[in-house]
């Protein structure tokens, strides 16, 4: 983990994505899904469902959800937990939208049990 | 602002199935206090029965824990009946001096058993069978007591009396019909009923008429001889009739004696140290009448649940609509739908009644009625009977519709029996089928007809998409208190995938949860997201001239802001169907492989399959496809079972790329991803084959050139077979042509896959220019009509062929205008969606936002 993860990251800009949809960052780590909602909220998830891996950006994002492709679990973007019944997490990435301009940091919020959230 | 004041009276399923919903549709609404007389949580009355017989405990079947009421912030009063009304102040007072105000009340009082007006009926030893105090008193009399009688041999009463035998005693089923459960049942069925149960112990009288119960003989030292007299008053002081075989009452039991014997009007007697009461129950309407609400058997309410006082609304079995009152769990949860829609003052559903049917919860007993089996004028039965196997099977129909059924011994269609019976489905098409069922019996490696949903072992598999086996599913229910299909599938995830088990799932529910409030309503929104169905949201498209998807969840009050994954791809795919050279697709309301033009693996990568017209190839197309695999390192090339070349495991970042050197190379989309035209599977045909008649192949290049790039309601497959031996096996495709000496065989509405379908027979023509024709028109049919993701095998079992042949066949200028809009339609969609994205549209879904190293 080095200092520039700390940093928020310039990488891209609103409407580089498509709005109910999601682009990725692709970093040595893994992917990240950058997703933008109806009313233009942005979030960011690690791009792997805890089900069984799925790519969350392939999903169709509703409200503030994003239905996995794989097997349809629904994650909330805002907190990256499956909804009920099922459980399980995917890690959120700080994000934040200045003058049409999407910031990311590289570190994963604390809050998802398991750090990254595979269920196991 | 205070919050407006709800107050529930009746702790029961109606009443509380009502807040749940009320509480999903609009929380914050009201401050609720629930008052019940019995002092208990809200459990499931349903499910007294294996209760009694020892198959669950009380704690199981309780559906609103204590804890619950405290979570919704709900003041509950339980153990104190409310007596009183007062409609002018609007408030309620209980026994107890307890009172609370209301903005709105709800009357859920329920029922109460009936009690025969015979002298003795109040004596000790005398219960209903309604809830838990009648059960705990059933229990601890089959531990001292040995003989039961049960009066009235309905539903209710069988259940009780296989419970009390199952608990030890001797039981006894007294019965004023001729048959059992008359009104459910015609005499045959009843019959087998009856010799089942008799050979699990029980004894039956049949056409006896209770006249007295009297009391026991007066225990040994007991004074009770007075106060059975004076109980008894008006009936001769019985003499010992029997020698007691049981323990004798327990003395400090009360000062009265406990009932004896139950005598009949010719005179007869038989020892009864138990007596229930099960001849039928009685809404009551005590308190809503003392309250001068109108009550005609039951609270009278209008269509909205609500009684003659606005204020007030009655949901259950204390309610009378439309002159009935319910006793059965699913009507009550329609009117709880109902009466919470109003009660949130959304105010737009409305309860046009219910059809009803029946399972009896007895162990090893397969029974289910539904509907007027009896028939009567213009009626006709169809009936299979086959006594030694123990299985009969009744049904009525009556202007091509059924009417009503009557199983015994094999009960797994029922479910189906009661969808036809409730939607009105015709069944001329099929009536010759109809009593053998639909072999609803999930995928094809377990279809077996004879098999019986409840002898199944636990560790069956059930839903074999996601491995669900039948334990599984009845824990959930049992643990989860699930009722119904949504939330089984959400918590095991049966039925949650391509939904052949879905019968066998709607089974399970029926069986284990105890009711058959399990049954999908006849009106099925598109997804929690609207109210409305499938064809009412086409409808309105056409219609009013929808023509975005926003506007269209606007006009339609969508609840959510832009939908969900289950209904954005089913508008998108209306509006692009109702307007196919206007409407701007939406590609974010389309699943990933629509989107991004290929099929999604499970490790993220895609799949490609390029268009063979026909399934012909040659070498060059064959080397393009060699240079590609190699380029771009594909790690596995299949032959698919259409005929075609799949490329497996490319990324999703090389699509383009591998587009572009396909596209060179002549090739466009095969579809192979998509709700749309797949494939056309043609055999070698009259050019080689020595049996060939026709020209399979070429028939099979026209018909693909003209339907691909078409989107339909869900994947469509054709194919041309040469000669009757049918070597490109058209007649399990969605449209298939058989071709034959004397012209062209047209089939329709078959499939492989999950359930085999063979197509039906939809016509025979002479040229190539009527097949083609004919398959726009049907297509564009299919295209027009079908419900999203509904295949054509069972659009046609839900349309009927007949009505297919009324719009292909009998009306030839429909069929050319609904082939003319195929091909007007065609000239939007048949543009290369691959070539397209090699030509650098839509890059953003192709390529990352940005790459990090």
């Amino acid at each position: 983990m080095n200092a520039m993860n700390d940093a928020w990251l310039q990488v891209g800009r609103l409407e580089d994505i498509p709005r109910q949809g999601a682009r990725v960052i692709a970093t040595a780590e893994g992917a990240i899904a950058v997703f933008r909602t109806v009313d233009d909220e942005v979030f960011a998830l690690r791009d792997r469902c805890p089900h069984k891996g799925g790519p969350l950006s392939q999903g169709i994002v509703h409200g503030k959800r994003v239905a996995c492709p794989l097997h349809d679990w629904k994650i909330a973007l805002d907190t990256g937990l499956a909804a009920a019944p099922d459980a399980g997490c995917a890690a959120r990435y700080p994000v934040r939208v200045e003058d049409g301009v999407v910031r990311l940091r590289l570190v994963p919020d604390e809050g998802c049990p398991g750090g990254h959230g595979e269920s196991p | 602002m205070d919050k407006m004041k709800l107050v529930l009276v009746g702790n029961g399923m109606a009443g509380m199935r009502t807040l749940e919903e009320l509480l999903r549709i609009a929380p914050e609404l009201y401050e609720i206090t629930v008052i019940g007389a019995e002092p208990h949580p809200n459990y499931n009355r349903i499910l007294l029965s294996p209760v009694l017989a020892g198959e669950q405990t009380l704690d199981e079947i309780v559906l609103n824990p204590l804890q619950w009421y405290a979570e919704h912030g709900i003041r509950l009063v339980t153990g104190s009946p409310v007596v009183r009304i007062d409609r002018a102040r609007r408030c309620v007072e209980t026994a107890d001096g307890a009172r609370a105000d209301y903005d709105r009340l709800l009357l859920a009082t329920g029922s109460d058993p009936f009690i025969l007006p015979v002298p003795g009926a109040e004596l000790p030893g005398v219960v209903g069978f309604r809830d838990i105090a009648d059960v705990e008193a059933m229990i601890d009399a089959s531990d001292r007591y040995r003989h039961a009688v049960v009066i009235g041999g309905g539903l209710l009463g069988l259940e009780a009396a296989n419970g009390l035998k199952l608990r030890g005693m001797e039981v006894t089923v007294v019965h004023l019909a001729p048959w059992l459960m008359e009104r459910q049942l015609d005499e045959p069925a009843a019959r087998l009923l009856q010799q089942n149960l008799e050979a699990k112990g029980l004894r039956f009288l049949l056409q006896r008429q209770t006249a007295a119960l009297l009391p026991s003989p007066s225990p040994a030292g007991g004074g009770g001889v007075g106060e059975r007299v004076s109980v008894a008053s008006g009936i001769p002081s019985p003499p010992a009739l029997h020698a007691r075989e049981g323990p004798l009452p327990l003395a400090g039991e009360g000062s009265e004696p406990r009932v004896g014997a139950v005598r009949f009007t010719d005179g007869s007697e038989v020892p009864a140290d138990l007596v229930v009461m099960a001849v039928g129950i009685r809404p009551n309407v005590a308190l809503a009448e003392s309250a001068g609400l109108h009550c005609n058997r039951g609270v009278v309410v209008n269509d909205t649940l609500q009684t003659y006082d606005p204020r007030i609304y009655a949901v259950g079995e204390c309610a009378s609509h439309r002159g009935v009152a319910y006793g059965l769990v699913a009507p009550l949860f329609e009117q709880a739908r109902v009466a919470a829609n109003h009660l949130a003052l959304q105010g737009f559903k409305r309860y046009a009644g219910s059809v009803t049917s029946t399972k009896l919860k007895v162990t090893g007993i397969d029974l289910y009625s539904a509907g007027d089996f009896t028939g009567g004028e213009g009626s006709e039965a169809i009936v299979y009977s086959d006594p030694i196997a123990g299985v009969y099977k009744k049904l009525v129909v009556k202007d091509d519709r059924l009417v009503g059924a009557c199983l015994y011994g094999d009960t797994l269609e029922g479910t189906w029996y009661f969808e036809l019976l409730r939607d009105g489905t015709s069944i001329r098409d099929f009536r010759d089928k109809l009593l053998f069922g639909r072999h609803h019996l999930g995928d094809s490696g377990h279809g077996d007809e004879k098999a019986r949903l409840a002898a199944l072992p636990d560790a069956t598999e059930i839903c074999g998409c996601n491995g669900v086996k039948k334990g599984d599913i009845v824990r959930a229910i049992r643990e989860q208190r699930l009722f119904t299909l949504d939330e089984v599938r959400a918590h095991t995830k049966a039925s949650a995938s391509c939904g052949s088990c879905t019968g066998l799932v709607e089974g399970l529910l029926a069986m284990t949860a105890g009711g058959d409030y399990s049954e999908a309503p006849s009106k099925k929104p598109v997804c929690a997201c609207t109210e409305h169905s499938h064809d009412e949201v086409r409808r309105a498209i056409r219609e009013q001239g929808l023509k975005a998807l926003p506007d269209a969840m606007r006009f339609l009050e969508w609840k959510t802001p832009d939908g969900c994954n289950k209904c954005r791809p089913a508008l998108n795919y209306y509006l692009l169907c109702a307007w196919p050279n206007e409407y701007q697709d939406d590609a974010q309301s389309r699943y990933i492989n629509e989107r991004a033009h290929g099929n999604i693996q499970k490790d993220g990568s895609f799949s490609v399959v390029p268009r063979m017209w026909g399934g012909l190839t040659n070498p060059k197309e064959l080397r393009a496809i060699a240079d590609v695999a190699e380029k771009f390192g594909v790690p596995e090339v299949k032959v698919t079972g259409g005929q075609r070349i799949d490329l497996f495991g490319v990324k999703k970042e090389d699509l383009p790329a591998v587009w572009r050197d396909l596209s060179e190379a002549g090739f466009v989309s095969g579809h192979a991803y998509g709700k749309a035209l797949r494939t056309v599977k043609t055999c070698v045909g009259a050019r080689w084959c020595r049996f060939g008649t026709r020209d399979s192949t070429g028939l099979g290049v026209k018909l693909e050139r003209m339907t691909w790039g078409s989107w339909m309601p869900h994947k469509y497959k054709l194919a041309v077979s040469g000669c009757p031996r049918n070597c490109a096996e058209a007649t399990i495709k969605d449209f298939g042509v058989v071709c034959v000496d004397s012209g062209y065989e047209l089939h329709v509405g078959g499939n492989g896959g999950i359930k085999v379908r063979v197509t039906d027979l939809l016509a025979k023509v002479d040229t190539e220019e009527e097949v083609l024709e004919y398959c726009a028109a049907f297509t564009q049919l299919y295209r027009e009509e079908a419900r999203y993701l509904e295949r054509s095998a069972p659009w046609i079992e839900r349309v009927g062929l007949s009505y297919v042949k009324a719009r292909i066949l009998a009306d030839a200028e429909g069929r050319r205008a609904l082939a003319e809009r195929f091909r007007a339609s065609q000239q939007t969609a048949q543009v290369d969606p691959w070539k397209a994205r090699a030509d650098g549209a839509e890059t953003h879904e192709f390529t990352p936002m940005l790459t990090l190293a």
